[in-house]
């Protein structure tokens, strides 16, 4: 291990680059979510039909605007680097902060895992469109998560600007296929009218849906993660991450229209690339190669998103030492968390290989709901010891504890929703985070510094 | 930083070595294996429907089309048409679940909170 750049051993530590804008952090939330429009998404439908899809949107949304909610108080006041993980350290402790950090890992691995899988598939259909059947994807798997990886290795600045382009061309894709199936004009190629049926499985479907419905906007609240290198957090941040919120309202309000006005219900609910199938079916090359090119850079994007965040969440827990203190390190010269990036790669590849789209999707779904499981009852806590006036709060907000009561039960209820059907899948996530705990508690916990958890110049909480 | 600060142990490269193998051990053997041996996943049923037409597997003249646009036949459609999720509640299964998620909580909380009083006397000291 070099002195130079291990974290905690040098004390002119080097640290990460203050590079990015609001368009950055925009190109770093959209790009993740984006591709939610273009796959997974639709798994809703195959659990609860096309109508019970809108309303699982609809309700995650409420799910997810109680989120901001809570996020906005808590890291408007909670001022340091790591988004939720920050929050857990300073406001529950060190385990829960271990497993904050974990699901933000998980959620993303999985979700770039889910990424790649899309690509080769892709590849692999358009090429057997093309004549040339059984074209391996896994090549394609390997060779996006490398390129990736290796962007991701060599620069912030450079990734991000990256993401910036190739997301605002796969948003642009969406709504060229919005205006070439001519929704002014129902009937003519939206057939909402014949293809949409009652809920196939009645109500029960529809909260079975919701397991999905996550899958519209999650990954949005990962745009903390860009907090240590964005030149202005207090602008940036705010700016980014609204504007990506209506881009992504916009976005799944076309992508449900259109995609439930040409595709069997049946169709929808299983199809691996949803939009670029909407676009064959009107029969117009150009649009089949907008979706081709959009459904690419969205995946591609997301990915690439992913392991930015990932590899800062992982980065972090090494620096803190809640993870071997070799994943804290910097590049030298690069200014990256290089070993955290490296780290994950054969995780994401291998869950790629298994060309199970929907069950990768669920892994990264259970981690990310864990993680909206943890605001609200970090919400409580945090009210609970330091009441309003006790420290400056950058936001407060209203109807407290409602938010945290709904956001709670819909916690509940998606978990419910994901049982229906993939109750063995979050059983295995949950002895995962039971196991790492366990390990964490009795074996890791005995490396970290405890006084070092806690940096914000609070007063000392109420009933400690 | 007030009181007597707690020195952690470090740790040598081995022992990073061999937590980073924990870890992905971990990650293959709780969520990939599942994934891979087929133990997870869609609790689907599928009903076999024997010489499928487009009207035995409920499909109107429009939703037709739009397969027969996307390449399949009734034959090859049936599968998809046919498979649906089986929502039946096993309750023993559901309390299971139940237990499994509230109890992760209540160990994750309560271990937190008896560090997070560490990191708290550390930081502010010890309280009078």
């Amino acid at each position: 291990m070099s002195s130079t750049d291990t974290a905690g051993q040098d004390r002119q530590r080097i640290s990460l680059l203050r590079v990015l804008g609001p368009a950055h952090v925009w190109a770093l939330g959209v790009g993740i979510v984006l591709v939610g429009e273009f796959m997974g998404w639709n798994f809703t439908v195959g659990k609860g039909g096309a109508m019970g899809s809108l309303i699982a949107c609809w309700v995650i949304g409420l799910l997810y605007t109680c989120v901001a909610m809570i996020d906005s108080e808590v890291t408007s006041t909670v001022a340091a680097a790591g988004g939720q993980y920050a929050q857990a350290k300073h406001i529950m402790g060190p385990l829960m902060a271990f497993n904050v950090g974990l699901y933000l890992v998980m959620a993303y691995t999985m979700l770039e895992a889910a990424d790649a899988l899309v690509v080769g598939d892709l590849l692999s259909s358009v090429a057997g469109e093309m004549g040339h059947n059984a074209l391996d994807p896994r090549p394609f798997v390997v060779l996006t998560i490398a390129a990736l990886a290796w962007l991701n290795y060599r620069g912030v600045l450079m990734t991000l600007t990256v993401n910036f382009v190739i997301t605002a061309a796969a948003f642009i894709s969406i709504v060229v296929l919005f205006i070439g199936v001519q929704p002014w004009n129902p009937g003519h190629m939206l057939q909402h009218r014949e293809l949409l049926t009652d809920l196939p499985y009645g109500w029960i479907g529809v909260i079975a849906a919701f397991q999905f419905g996550i899958w519209y906007y999650l990954g949005i609240e990962g745009t903390c993660q860009a907090a240590e290198e964005v030149r202005s957090p207090a602008r940036s941040l705010p700016y980014g991450t609204m504007s990506g919120i209506i881009t992504l309202l916009i976005a799944a309000t076309m992508t449900w229209y259109v995609a439930t006005g040409l595709l069997p219900w049946e169709y929808l609910g299983q199809a691996a690339t949803p939009l670029y199938d909407a676009a064959r079916v009107t029969g117009s090359t150009a649009l089949q190669v907008f979706l081709f090119i959009g459904t690419t850079f969205a995946a591609i994007a997301s990915a690439n998103g992913c392991i930015n965040d990932a590899s800062r969440a992982w980065f972090s827990m090494g620096r803190d030492r809640y993870m071997p203190l070799w994943f804290g390190a910097v590049h030298p010269r690069y200014r990256t968390p290089y070993r955290s990036i490296l780290f994950l790669i054969p995780i994401a590849v291998s869950f790629s290989f298994t060309g199970l789209l929907d069950q990768v999707i669920t892994f990264s779904i259970l981690s990310g709901l864990l993680g909206y499981t943890f605001m609200p009852i970090n919400m409580w806590m945090f009210r609970r010891k330091w009441p309003l006036g006790t420290i400056r709060r950058g936001y407060v907000h209203p109807f407290h504890p409602l938010p945290a009561i709904v956001l709670l039960a819909l916690c509940i209820t998606t978990y419910f929703a994901t049982f229906l059907g993939y109750g063995t899948q979050l059983l295995a996530m949950m002895c995962f985070y039971i196991i790492a705990s366990l390990w964490f508690t009795f074996h890791r916990y005995k490396y970290v510094r405890r006084g070092d958890q806690f940096t914000m110049p609070w007063a000392r909480p109420r009933g400690y | 930083m007030s009181g007597k600060a707690y020195r952690p142990p470090e740790q040598g490269k081995a022992g990073q070595i061999f937590d980073s193998i924990f870890l992905l051990v971990l990650v293959y053997a709780v969520l990939f294996t599942p994934l891979v041996l087929g133990l997870t996943g869609g609790g689907t049923v599928t009903k076999t429907v024997e010489n499928p037409t487009w009207e035995t597997l409920g499909q109107n003249p429009t939703m037709a089309a739009q397969w027969e646009k996307l390449g399949f036949t009734p034959d090859s459609a049936a599968e998809m048409i046919t498979t649906r999720f089986d929502y039946t509640i096993d309750p023993v299964a559901l309390l299971i679940t139940a237990i499994v998620i509230l109890g992760y909580f209540i160990f994750m909380i309560r271990f937190s909170e008896k560090e997070y009083r560490e990191v708290i006397n550390e930081r502010f000291g010890e309280k009078k």
